[in-house]
């Protein structure tokens, strides 16, 4: 029997369906805005500055007649600049995350040390800039140069190849590690061959964003003494050097209109760089892709 | 309680087993009876009554085969179950002895008031109480008991031996009792072998308790 | 003449879970080349006993040995013995299949491959696969996953593998628990194959498959003041058909409460 008459369960019924639809109709609007608001920007972004997109733009150095601007230097710089933090990253990161997740697993000086670098993860960057510049500028007396702004970014984006391959290496099942060690593997066996090739793809996510953050950074390089107007390519790992961000940011600054123009087609260059790194990177884990699942 | 419907089926099947058991005891305690009387109606009835007696025997075998194949009974279930069923063969078995004193005295038929020999109802008597105590001996899952039940089966072998001689006695004196003597000399051996499947009985419950299968060993003398 | 002594032995063997206690002074003697159980309620310590065997206790920081294990007189927990070396005398199979994410040929191939064998891999992984009863089966996929296997051919594979480093004991922790029934009896039948070269040890809850399958049997109990005990052990027919002790019959008839 009913507890309430059939009117007002007809009229609860459709006040639920109704407040459905709202719901539904305000995720959808949310997306909406969004999407539009990056839209506007790539639109705006690609109107402003394709026209500058040219070979001489992507071969020519920087100079003082807009016209004549290219980001030769800038793209050498940031490449060079990223591939020494990848690395450097890279082999810190996932030897720290072997130890604190396999070596040091459960302990306390392990709980602690993650805590930290989870924290690290939200220092400001221009603080690593500081950083940089009194230990590898100075004291180790690398200058101003792409290895110092190499190792500068590497502390900065630690904590996220940290944390990532600190997952990826829990997410491999113990049954595996198990597995491994009942057959009279030790421990170094067990992470060589099983471990890490089994964390891989999730290292290499982490890598991924690191070095999608850090080709992205201004603040810590500036700091660190990079250079706003580079009139050669860097040759040796102890050059000086700039990068994209940087001569984008020195152009805006620039009264003249060409200046601007330049900058867009900048930082077109700089997202186009950051897609193909990031599909580069989907590729690659797609095919390290684990089939344990 | 664990396993709760299966020992309700477990008390079920003893509880039908000793009425089986009752089943036996009544016709031997008829066929005596008809024999004694020479009532030829309740020997009737007694053969009649042993189709019973076996239709009751395969019933009780169906169900604990049942019950073995659904139940995976181990250690003290699986004896049990293996008992109840030997038991009820035997028990049947003990049905046809008792139909067979039935035919008897139908054969015998109401001519010759003929005296029934009076060690034939002390030997159908002491093997009624072996019956009874070996059914008992299950029930109360008592070895002691189970054992006594033995000692008798002496005592019932040489009531037989007496019977015999006591026949064959007869036999030479008067020869025309012969036809007479060797009905009872039959009656005879059906006591006899009623008051054996006892003892098998017997055996079979020791086999529950202490899980021991093999004949009966009378305990050493000690000395 | 074949060696009739135990090959794995315990001598008042407990183990400590920081300072809860889950296997309680146990005296074991594991028959050579025989199947034993190990029997008993979840919770017993029967996983944690037979880790003991080769030392996967070690891998849980919070885990404590007391006592002895002695394979072939040799101590397991003594000073300079090497939890690896172990391992490679005293296989084990876990209950689910754990094949790597490799080759089935990988696979077989892993424990000789760490173990700096040095002779024809082919000629081991092959050798293994036959004695697994997998090598019919998978010799003409060798290279493909080990996850394409079914979980009956899983578990031989895990077997073929363990069998590949050439141990004489082989620890079985509830190997067909995560089996289909048919499978889990083709494993039974491989088992008693093997018991002619190896002693195998198996932990499992399936009462029926401990009466099928094992000589002995060793059934562990847990009691409001003590875990992980010995209750009785004994030879399976007669575990099976009179145990001595009413708690083992209590366990095996199925009436505990």
């Amino acid at each position: 029997m009913a507890v309430i008459s059939q009117a007002e369960f007809q009229r609860r019924r459709a006040r639920r369906k109704w407040m459905g639809r709202a719901f539904h109709a305000m995720c959808l609007l949310s997306v909406c805005i969004a999407l539009g608001m990056l839209a506007v920007l790539l639109v705006y972004l690609l109107i402003q500055g394709i026209t500058g997109i040219s070979w001489s733009f992507l071969t020519s150095f920087a100079s003082r007649h807009p016209e004549q601007a290219g980001i030769k230097a800038a793209i050498l710089g940031s490449i060079y600049v990223v591939i020494v933090a990848g690395v450097v990253s890279f082999t810190l990161g996932v030897a720290t995350a072997i130890y604190l997740e396999e070596y040091a697993a459960r302990s306390k000086f392990a709980r602690i040390a993650k805590i930290n670098i989870a924290n690290l993860a939200g220092v400001p960057s221009i603080v690593y800039g500081i950083l940089g510049l009194q230990i590898f500028v100075h004291s180790l007396h690398l200058g101003k140069s792409v290895l110092a702004g190499g190792f500068t970014l590497a502390l900065l984006v630690l904590p996220i190849v940290i944390v990532a391959a600190g997952e990826a290496v829990r997410a491999v099942p113990p049954s595996f590690r198990e597995g491994s060690y009942a057959l009279g593997a030790t421990r170094w066996q067990v992470i060589w061959h099983i471990v890490f090739p089994l964390a891989f793809p999730g290292i290499l996510t982490g890598v991924i964003l690191a070095v999608s953050r850090a080709i992205g950074e201004t603040a810590p390089l500036i700091a660190m003494g990079a250079l706003t107007f580079v009139p050669f390519t860097p040759d040796s790992p102890l050059s000086r050097f700039t990068v994209l961000p940087i001569q984008i940011f020195n152009w805006t600054s620039r009264p003249q209109e060409g200046f601007q123009e330049a900058a867009a087609a900048g930082i077109i260059v700089l997202l186009v760089i950051l897609l193909v790194m990031n599909a580069g990177a989907v590729i690659l884990r797609n095919r390290f892709q684990n089939k344990w699942d | 309680m664990v396993r709760a419907d299966f020992d309700r089926r477990l008390e079920d099947l003893e509880a039908e087993l000793l009425g089986l058991g009752e089943m036996v005891e009544k016709a031997i305690l008829k066929s005596m009876d008809a024999l004694k009387r020479r009532d030829l109606a309740i020997a009737y009835e007694v053969v009649a009554e042993d189709d019973l007696i076996d239709e009751k025997r395969f019933e009780l075998e169906e169900k604990c085969i049942n019950l073995i194949a659904t139940q995976q009974p181990l250690a003290i279930d699986l004896r049990t179950l293996l008992a109840v069923l030997h038991i009820a063969v035997e028990l049947e078995r003990m049905g046809d002895y008792a139909e067979g004193i039935g035919k008897i005295c139908m054969i015998i038929g109401d001519d010759e008031p003929a005296e029934t020999p009076q060690k034939l109802d002390q030997m159908a008597s002491m093997g009624l109480a072996m019956l009874q105590r070996s059914l008992k001996s299950l029930m109360d899952r008592d070895t002691d008991l189970a054992n006594d039940v033995w000692d008798s089966d002496d005592e019932v072998d040489a009531l037989y031996a007496s019977v015999c001689h006591d026949i064959f006695v007869e036999m030479g004196q008067n020869p025309k009792s012969i036809e007479a003597a060797t009905h009872f000399l039959w009656v005879a051996h059906d006591l006899e072998r009623i008051a054996d499947r006892a003892t098998n009985i017997a055996e079979r419950v020791i086999f529950v308790v202490t899980g021991r299968i093999g004949r009966y060993k009378p305990p050493e003398s000690t000395g | 003449m074949q060696n009739q002594e135990p090959i794995l032995q315990t001598r008042g063997l407990s183990v400590y879970y920081d300072t809860k206690k889950a296997v309680t002074d146990v005296d074991l003697d594991v028959a050579r080349n025989r199947i034993t159980a190990i029997i008993g309620p979840s919770g017993c310590g029967k996983s944690t006993l037979l880790r003991c065997f080769n030392r996967m206790n070690d891998l849980i920081p919070s885990a404590r040995v007391e006592g002895q294990v002695l394979f072939d007189g040799l101590d397991l927990y003594g000073h300079d013995v090497d939890p690896t070396e172990i391992r490679y005398e005293i296989g084990m199979v876990f209950q689910r299949p754990n094949p790597f994410p490799k080759s089935i040929y990988d696979n077989v191939a892993f424990g000789p491959r760490i173990n700096g064998f040095d002779g024809s891999i082919d000629e081991v992984v092959e050798k293994s696969l036959v004695r697994a009863a997998l090598w019919d089966e998978v010799k003409d996929r060798l290279k493909a996953s080990a996850l394409s296997l079914s979980g009956g051919q899983q578990q031989r594979l895990c077997i073929a593998r363990a069998l590949a480093v050439e141990p004489r004991v082989i620890l079985m922790d509830e190997p067909c628990s995560a089996l289909d029934p048919i499978a889990a009896l083709a494993i039974e039948e491989l088992m008693r194959e093997l018991s002619e070269d190896y002693s195998i040890i198996i932990v499992t809850h399936n009462m029926q498959q401990a009466a099928r399958v094992s000589h002995y049997t060793a059934f562990l109990m847990v009691e409001e003041a003590r875990v992980g005990f010995l209750v009785e052990f004994g030879e399976s027919r007669q575990i099976f058909t009179n145990p001595e002790d009413e708690r083992t019959e209590a366990y095996i008839t199925g009436r505990f409460g």
